[in-house]
């Protein structure tokens, strides 16, 4: 019987949140929603026409947030319209988690601590599961969903299959979460939906918050509706350390798949012997090595998004940056994720090397990788990009070619004006 | 319903059907530019009632709602492909533009008439003769599809809770 089977965190959470003791694979339930958050492009604007219709508001104004990140700073009469609306929307409502400007929704929710293990939340924006790196079911939903979902505080869902990825070993130098999921949409595709993946193995384990958000951003590129990673003393302590601690860690850490839990699919990778990784236009699944592209010479480099300009990922920029130029005929861009990765980047010196290195810093928000803002691609452009998505013309014209890797890869690629494998640069340290 | 069936082929996209940097128009300008880098003919060809047929893991990619608005703007009245990005899933039924998972989409060609029963969920191709027999949509599913979508069911069970409240 499949009661006796032990539980997956997946279905430990939905379970929960349905009221509803065992949930079975494939099941349709209805869940409460713990924490429901939108963006600019995705909320307020979509649900203000309806909520006048239906003369009704939030249904916890507590429980919502709105973060401003798709069309930040407004760059034209429409797009500063559709910020002033979510202002205006906020302010009505009463929404007392509301974000203007301060980063991508993604990342500066988990910085103030709101992602809490456990949850069940729902997210206006394909990239929410991010947050599943925190132990909670954090699923990507659009506009009409989120609508229903802050009027009334529920949602149906279909209780997903639970894929289990099971990382082992020490990554080696230079390759990093991004080159792992790289290579995972390849090999497990991305033909995956209700599907909910959870992350596990010494290589999670041993990964700090910031890297584990990169394996759960892009479960969404496996089409994956979560990318769950059980919570663990690394994520009390980020929390803690947010001033946001969780009430009980013990409690806490029995959020783990049980030993016992029935996977759907498994699928394990040796980590220690991987090297950098480069997907070709225009599918992340299109994945090689990175040494096999030093032919490919680029116009653009852009180091941002949810996925790929974290403190990390800047870390990573500065490292290979440091002491070295940028290409003529190359342009490095660096939109970082948040204004606290922009203020942590300019206080320990990170920011320096970046600039010194010829890079040009763009504001934080989700920009050219949701071909908004600021360093979109013209005809014929060749850019390599930390972003999570590299489907033909997303980053601007439908004939601009863009390759994904790591930040590391992004940076050694901008000193050379071509795809470089980044060891080189990284091999004396 | 009957129309002709618009193929097209797998991974198909949110940013194909709703171009990015063209979210800030409104959903009846935006719809004309779906599919533009794909079918730059698709826009102005479709006709009320007609059908997409597609390959597998269709509407990947972001969350905009756009995506599946542009196709019913157009007229599009029902997706039937080998599989479904999750969320264009979902978005398709809150505005009450139907989906359906169908293997055999080989065997439909360019242009075949099409009449399919939504309630019974059979589906017939007038070119060919052929016949498919599709897994119909869960209750609560059909619900929001019969109802037009997500925000006419809302409206209605508001005024059924308004109305209790009165009755009190």
């Amino acid at each position: 019987m499949q009661s006796s089977r032990g539980k997956t965190i997946v279905e430990k959470i939905v379970g929960r949140a349905a009221g509803v003791d065992a949930v079975r694979k494939g099941q349709i339930v209805t869940a409460n929603v713990d924490f429901a958050f939108a963006h600019d492009s995705s909320g307020p604007r979509r649900w203000q026409p309806h909520l006048d219709r239906l003369g009704v508001g939030l249904w916890d104004p507590e429980k919502v947030a709105i973060v401003t990140d798709h069309f930040v700073p407004a760059v034209d009469a429409q797009s500063a319209e559709i910020l002033r609306l979510s202002r205006e929307f906020a302010q009505a409502q009463k929404v007392s988690s509301f974000f203007d400007m301060i980063g991508i929704a993604h990342l500066v929710l988990p910085e103030k601590g709101l992602i809490r293990p456990g949850a069940f939340v729902a997210g206006g924006d394909s990239h929410s599961p991010t947050g599943g790196a925190f132990g909670a079911y954090v699923a990507g939903y659009g506009a009409t969903d989120m609508l229903g979902i802050v009027v009334t505080g529920q949602t149906w869902i279909r209780v997903p299959d639970t894929y289990r990825i099971e990382l082992n070993g020490a990554l080696p130098k230079g390759v990093v979460a991004k080159d792992i999921m790289l290579i995972l949409c390849r090999e497990v595709g991305m033909d995956n939906a209700f599907t909910a993946f959870e992350f596990a193995g010494s290589t999670v384990e041993s990964m700090q918050m910031f890297e584990r958000m990169v394996l759960s951003n892009m479960a969404t590129e496996l089409g994956g509706e979560a990318g769950i990673i059980a919570p663990d003393q690394t994520t009390c302590d980020f929390l803690r350390e947010r001033a946001k601690p969780v009430d009980d860690e013990q409690k806490v850490m029995e959020l783990a798949s049980d030993p016992d839990a029935d996977y759907s699919s498994n699928f394990t990778l040796d980590v220690g012997a991987l090297v950098p990784q480069v997907a070709a236009p225009h599918s992340p699944a299109n994945t090689r090595n990175a040494n096999g592209f030093s032919d490919v010479r680029i116009d653009q480099a852009y180091i941002g998004a949810c996925v790929g300009a974290k403190p990390s990922d800047l870390l990573m920029a500065a490292e290979v940056l440091k002491g070295r130029k940028v290409a003529d005929g190359t342009r490095l861009l660096i939109a970082p994720a948040s204004t606290e990765t922009m203020n942590g980047a300019a206080a320990d010196g990170t920011l320096a090397a970046l600039t010194d290195a010829g890079s040009i810093i763009l504001p934080s928000g989700c920009g050219a990788c949701a071909g908004m803002g600021a360093g979109l691609l013209a005809e014929g452009d060749v850019c390599i990009s930390s972003t999570n998505r590299n489907f033909q013309g997303r980053m601007g014209h439908s004939g601009s070619r863009v390759y994904l890797s790591s930040p590391y890869t992004v940076a050694a690629s901008a000193i050379t004006g071509r795809i470089t494998d980044p060891r080189e640069f990284l091999s004396e340290s | 319903m009957m129309g002709k069936a618009f193929l097209l082929g797998d991974d198909i996209d949110t940013g194909q059907l709703a171009p990015g940097h063209l979210l800030k128009l409104g959903e009846d300008e935006l719809a004309t530019h779906c599919l533009e880098t794909l079918r730059p003919d698709f826009a102005s060809q479709a006709k009320p009632g007609d059908f997409v047929v597609a390959g597998k893991n269709f509407g990947q990619g972001s969350s905009r709602e756009q995506a599946a608005i542009s196709l019913k703007v157009l007229g599009i009245s029902a997706i039937f492909a080998n599989s479904f990005a999750r969320i264009f899933f979902r978005n398709a039924i809150n505005i009450g533009l139907p989906v359906f998972e169908l293997e055999q989409t080989h065997s439909i060609t360019e242009g075949d008439d099409l009449a399919f029963d939504l309630p019974t969920g059979r589906l017939e191709n007038l070119s060919s003769g052929e016949k498919y027999q599709l897994q119909v949509l869960p209750d609560y599913l059909m619900q929001i599809v019969s109802a037009g979508g997500l925000v006419p069911l809302l409206e209605r069970e508001m005024a059924r809770r308004q109305d209790a409240l009165i009755g009190q």
